[in-house]
């Protein structure tokens, strides 16, 4: 996996869990929660649906790691490839 | 000790045949029901009735996946309530204004869905939603519509079954005359609809209505009844002390005179019509009526067997010589909207005050002599010779009676 599909898909989980907000133009490197509206439940939610839909377990300790799309890429993409 | 009179001054409802008071009232003088079929998980089809408002109206789609049907339906309500009354909620002291919002039950919509959830992925509980205890806590309607509007004053729910409605609306009146809130949202709420367990519960119990035409499910008094019709909905009222609502010009929509709770302390399930006899009568008391003064009785009747008989039992007992005294039911149109039922059915009659009408019972093609009651109103509206006041049973499992008495305002 890309680190642009993993992108790709945290956006498609954002969506869900934020439905009013545009997101076609988030800046990768910019804190999600300094451009979107985004709480820290919703970020619980972020880590619900990356369990649901992918399998892949996010512990409390690596939440920071999800703060902007450039850094869940990062950490997600590896977690990614260990599933296939 | 003097109390300050208390008045309606705004409404806002939403119900299976209306979301406005003005479609609700429409729809109830032209014998209108709402009820219609639906899939509930685990039990198939049922007649029930849904609310079809616009939750968008007030809320965001965040707030809709994030919150409960119950919320929604009481933001919906607050907001139209407040919209009504002509205040402007930019203008107030939200610490000075409370919420006291009616429930049956909550929170079993919420659990019945976390476990349908993990029963996805193997009852594994870490798919158990963290929204969960925000979701089911049993302050959730009204917590939600103190987080939406910015109300910072008390802001509860009162459970009391199927009485919860009228209860709100009582809680409210005496907040608002011990000065605990200067405005007061108060009335009730239900999404019942979205839990299998209540149809389930009254199937097993013998007491799920059911029709061929789910129009027709709802069907108090007929001796053809054969039970309760689950519906959601629900009924805010802005309430003010008299002096506050003169202060500012408001239109008065009815003044609370009168209102009593009691308990039957007999059965879980089975009413007594003595004690809801003498909840009438301690209403009336309280308002400083006879019973003749009562130009509507709006009755609580569900459509069970026994319910009904003792309903009529009770209203025989304290309106048996009174003429002029009508009697009709909401649940005929609209099924039992629960915890909302006490607050939308007599919201429903409130019109009478300006038009003159008593709307009808629906569904009663064939009256149960034991339902038999002088001045039921059956199937089109009746032109009262006055209506000055009306009185509203709502009673609940447990054997929770309440009655509330509003009289058209006269300074």
């Amino acid at each position: 996996m890309t680190k642009d599909e993993c992108k790709k898909i945290v956006i498609e989980i954002i969506a869900d869990i934020a439905p009013d907000e545009d997101l076609s133009d988030v800046k990768p490197d910019v804190r999600l929660r300094d451009q979107l509206e985004l709480d820290s439940m919703d970020f619980l939610d972020i880590v619900m649906e990356l369990r649901k839909r992918y399998q892949i377990e996010v512990p409390e300790a690596d939440y920071i790691q999800l703060a902007s799309l450039d850094s869940c890429a990062e950490y997600l993409t590896p977690k990614f490839d260990a599933l296939v | 000790m003097e109390l300050s009179r208390i008045v309606i001054t705004g409404i806002g409802l939403t119900s299976p045949n209306g979301d406005s008071l003005a479609e609700y009232r429409r729809n109830l003088l032209d014998g209108i029901s709402g009820i219609e079929w639906i899939d509930r998980r685990y039990m198939g089809r049922v007649p029930a009735g849904v609310c079809h408002f616009d939750p968008l109206k007030y809320q965001k789609k965040k707030a809709l996946r994030i919150g409960t049907r119950a919320g929604s339906i009481a933001i919906y309500c607050a907001r139209e309530a407040i919209a009504d009354s002509g205040l402007d909620l930019e203008a107030l002291d939200r610490s000075r204004i409370g919420i006291y919002v009616g429930t049956t039950e909550h929170g079993n919509v919420e659990t019945e869905n976390e476990i349908h959830n993990i029963s996805q992925f193997g009852f594994d509980t870490r798919y158990w939603s963290h929204h969960h205890n925000p979701r089911t806590v049993a302050n959730n309607p009204a917590g939600e519509v103190s987080v939406t509007l910015k109300i910072t004053g008390p802001a509860y729910t009162i459970g009391a079954a199927c009485a919860a409605g009228n209860c709100g609306l009582i809680q409210a009146t005496q907040m608002l005359q011990l000065g605990e809130v200067d405005l007061a949202l108060g009335g009730g709420v239900s999404e019942s609809i979205h839990t299998f367990g209540i149809f389930a519960g009254f199937k097993s119990q013998g007491a799920l209505g059911m029709h061929e035409d789910p129009t027709k499910a709802s069907r108090p008094f007929d001796r053809d009844r054969n039970g309760i019709v689950v519906s959601e909905g629900g009924c805010l009222y802005t309430l003010e002390r008299l002096e506050d609502a003169k202060a500012r010009g408001a239109r008065i929509m009815g003044e609370v005179v009168g209102h009593h709770i009691n308990s039957d302390s007999t059965d879980y399930v089975l009413p007594n019509a003595e004690r809801q006899a003498e909840c009438m009568e301690a209403a009336l008391k309280r308002a400083g009526l006879q019973p003749g003064e009562i130009d509507i009785v709006s009755s609580h009747a569900t459509a069970t067997p026994q319910g009904d008989i003792h309903e009529c039992e009770a209203i025989r007992r304290v309106f048996s010589d009174c003429p002029d005294t009508s009697v009709n039911n909401t649940k005929s149109f609209i099924g039992h909207t629960m915890g909302a039922a006490g607050a939308l059915e007599l919201a429903g009659n409130l019109p009478a005050f300006e038009d003159g009408l008593v709307h009808p019972t629906i569904n009663l093609e064939n009256l149960d002599p034991e339902c038999n009651l002088p001045n039921l109103v059956v199937g089109r509206p009746k032109a009262a010779k006055r209506v000055d006041a009306i009185l509203n049973n709502s009673f609940g499992m447990l054997g929770i009676n309440s009655a509330v008495i509003i009289k058209r305002f006269s300074d």
